[in-house]
């Protein structure tokens, strides 16, 4: 066996390793707290036992391998993950309080352009709205599906 | 020739107008989800569920067919021209086909592309109208025990034996058991961590897991990227049509590869990853120029993409016979199916006989529609791919969120999309596979409940499992393939001490 190198301890695979425990405990928890017994052979409670002992069983081994896997993903740009992050929370955000569907679409897609390095902020808003609006009319008028209405969509 | 009397009826339903419209449109749509960067047949399935929601089951069944083909013949395009293959089976269609692109020969390579795929589809599907009655037959006899004893194969090759990392493999497959468990227990209604929110009841739904990890995920990660490497679609320079040699060169991988992908694929052994490396492999060894492989071989191109198409095809036995889904393209097909309230498994073939057969035709008949589509406008597909990324992976997360709010308009289910976009690019980052996520979501709940079968019928015994000889041996083969790559390693690195 190789001696890991100096930098010792791979920390994202130590966080992985112990959020595998949490969930595990989490799994546990939920699973002797359930009231329904099984007349025969297993409950409903046995399946969670196993996914727990299972997840606990691979925090382990993460443990370990937290002493040896030491590959570095590369360079992040965590700025762009930051603008898809806020468009999605803009999506979210216009749902909760009723801005409707196309609105929050058109943030998002406003924000994931940017994040991708755009920065012609009318012509993608311009853009997105469209796409926004023509993908609503589809499903919603078309295909009947409905999508969430806001004070843009009862125009129509 | 009771099956050929099934499929005549079959070609029947699917020459419909109505239902060749259908077919058409599943083509087009496919291929041209297919093509954009990044999106492997998973999520092209995934992201075109919803336009399905509202038709009726035979005829969305069919655009379904045509949207999964599509999507296969898309995504090698996208491999070749553009080095960024959208799932791992496009892996090495990518090594070879993107070197013959950035050589000029970009027209004979997805040529040969999309003549393999339709060769191995038609050969594939053909392999299924005959396989999947006889399996039918067989299954139909099946006990719960046998059935607990295959998805513990599929578990386990799907996840441990052919990743790069059994750990990695097997954590993600803990992470898709544990999200199997949300929701409302089948046999008995005990709630299993629902923590008493609503919208958990219902358990995870696997389009919003598979859209969430692979589309949000994928725009993620990209956006953490493109700074770093920027790939540009390589123009098709020359002529598109394959010369005499590129022929010779092609046929013989073409059919090896078919030979190779569809049992792998029909098998519960996951995924089309396994038959294109082997593929790729066995044509290395035979090519008259070996030297040519890393430079540009057609043969690499043929073979692996033949392999790939076949495999695919092989994994609907498995589906539509036993409702077993062994990829992650296969889990959320499986969902499409439980949209209708349509179980795939024996029954299915008794009960809608005119369904599945239908089906199966309109396959055969996405497969021409595609080489078609294909060869002469394959110009048009490669324009998709010069649409800017910004607006691209913009669309795709616009579209992404759309789907999964028109099948379920809830807050919760778009947070749930989010975290599972993040549970994505975590895992895209560290090198965790995906797919076993997404299989252990629906088979877990599954292999679960056939297990508690099992046991009630044996009054709680639990040599059940091992007194029949096919559960037996199903799972002796899991319990081999799981202990194998960890003991071989372990050889390994025992005869590394030695030296």
């Amino acid at each position: 066996m190789t001696t890991p190198t100096a930098r010792g301890l791979h920390r994202p695979t130590l966080v992985i390793a112990v959020a595998l425990f949490a969930l595990a405990f989490i799994t546990w928890r939920d699973a002797s707290a359930m009231q329904i017994r099984a007349t025969y052979g297993m409950g409903a409670d046995a399946a969670s036992y196993f996914v727990a002992l299972f997840l606990a069983l691979m925090g382990a081994g993460h443990l370990v391998a937290a002493f040896r896997w030491g590959d570095d993903p590369g360079p992040t740009d965590w700025k762009a993950v930051g603008w898809v992050a806020l468009g999605l929370g803009s999506l979210i955000a216009a749902l909760w309080f009723g801005a409707g569907f196309i609105i929050g679409s058109t943030l998002l897609f406003v924000f994931t352009a940017r994040a991708f390095g755009r920065r012609a902020w009318l012509a993608d808003l311009a853009l997105g709205l469209i796409l926004a609006t023509g993908i609503f009319l589809l499903f919603n008028k078309l295909l009947t599906l409905s999508l969430p209405m806001g004070p843009v969509e009862r125009l129509f | 020739m009771e099956s050929l009397a099934f499929l005549m009826q079959g070609f029947g339903t699917a020459l419909d107008p109505m239902n060749l419209a259908f077919a058409a449109i599943g083509v087009l749509l496919g291929t041209a989800v297919g093509v954009l960067p990044g999106i492997g047949p998973a999520l092209t399935v995934a992201l075109l569920l919803p336009i399905t929601f509202k038709l009726d089951p035979g005829g969305s069944l069919i655009m379904f067919a045509g949207i999964y083909y599509g999507g296969m013949y898309g995504g090698s395009t996208t491999a070749i021209l553009l080095n960024t293959p959208g799932e791992s089976a496009s892996v090495v269609t990518a090594l070879e086909g993107n070197q013959m692109a950035r050589r000029g020969r970009g027209g004979p390579a997805l040529a040969t592309a999309a003549i393999g795929s339709f060769v191995a589809t038609l050969i594939a599907t053909m392999g299924l109208a005959f396989f999947a009655p006889l399996l039918v037959k067989v299954a139909i006899q099946f006990g719960p025990w046998d059935y607990f004893g295959l998805m513990l194969i599929a578990f386990v090759t799907v996840s441990a034996t052919f990743g790069s990392s059994p750990l990695r493999g097997l954590t993600s497959l803990a992470i898709g058991l544990w999200l199997g468990l949300i929701g409302i227990d089948q046999l008995t209604g005990q709630a299993r961590l629902a923590f008493g929110v609503p919208n958990l009841l219902d358990g995870v739904e696997v389009t919003t897991l598979a859209v969430g990890l692979f589309a949000i995920g994928e725009a993620l990660h990209v956006a953490s990227r493109h700074l770093f490497n920027d790939e540009k679609p390589i123009a098709i320079k020359g002529s598109i049509w394959m010369s005499r040699q590129d022929w010779r060169r092609s046929w013989k991988p073409w059919l090896r590869g078919t030979a190779i992908g569809f049992p792998i694929g029909a098998l519960p052994a996951g995924g089309a990853e396994i038959p294109t490396f082997l593929s790729y492999t066995t044509e290395r060894k035979l090519a008259e120029k070996p030297e040519e492989f890393g430079q540009g071989a057609i043969e690499g191109v043929a073979g692996p993409e033949a392999a790939n198409n076949a495999s695919a095809a092989g994994t609907l036995v498995p589906l539509l016979t036993l409702g077993l889904p062994t990829s992650a393209t296969a889990a959320v097909m499986l969902a499409g199916f439980q949209q209708y309230n349509l179980q795939p498994g024996p029954l299915l073939f008794v009960q809608h006989p005119d369904l599945v057969w239908g089906l199966v035709a309109s396959l055969f008949i996405a497969n021409v529609m595609l080489l078609v589509l294909n060869l002469p406008l394959v110009g048009l597909w490669v324009r998709l791919l010069k649409i800017p990324l910004p607006w691209l992976y913009a669309g795709i997360l616009v579209f992404a969120c759309m789907g999964t709010i028109a099948a379920n308009p809830s807050v919760v289910e778009l947070m749930m999309l989010v975290a599972f976009g993040v549970l994505g690019f975590i895992m895209r980052r560290y090198d965790y596979p995906i797919a076993p996520v997404v299989v252990g979501l629906i088979l877990g709940p599954m292999a679960d409940s056939a297990l508690r079968r099992s046991l009630q019928m044996s009054l709680g015994d639990p040599m059940v499992l091992l007194q029949h000889p096919g559960s037996a041996t199903m799972i002796g083969i899991a319990v081999f393939a799981l202990l194998a790559p960890f003991v071989f390693k372990g050889l390994a690195r025992f005869r590394q001490d030695e030296d």
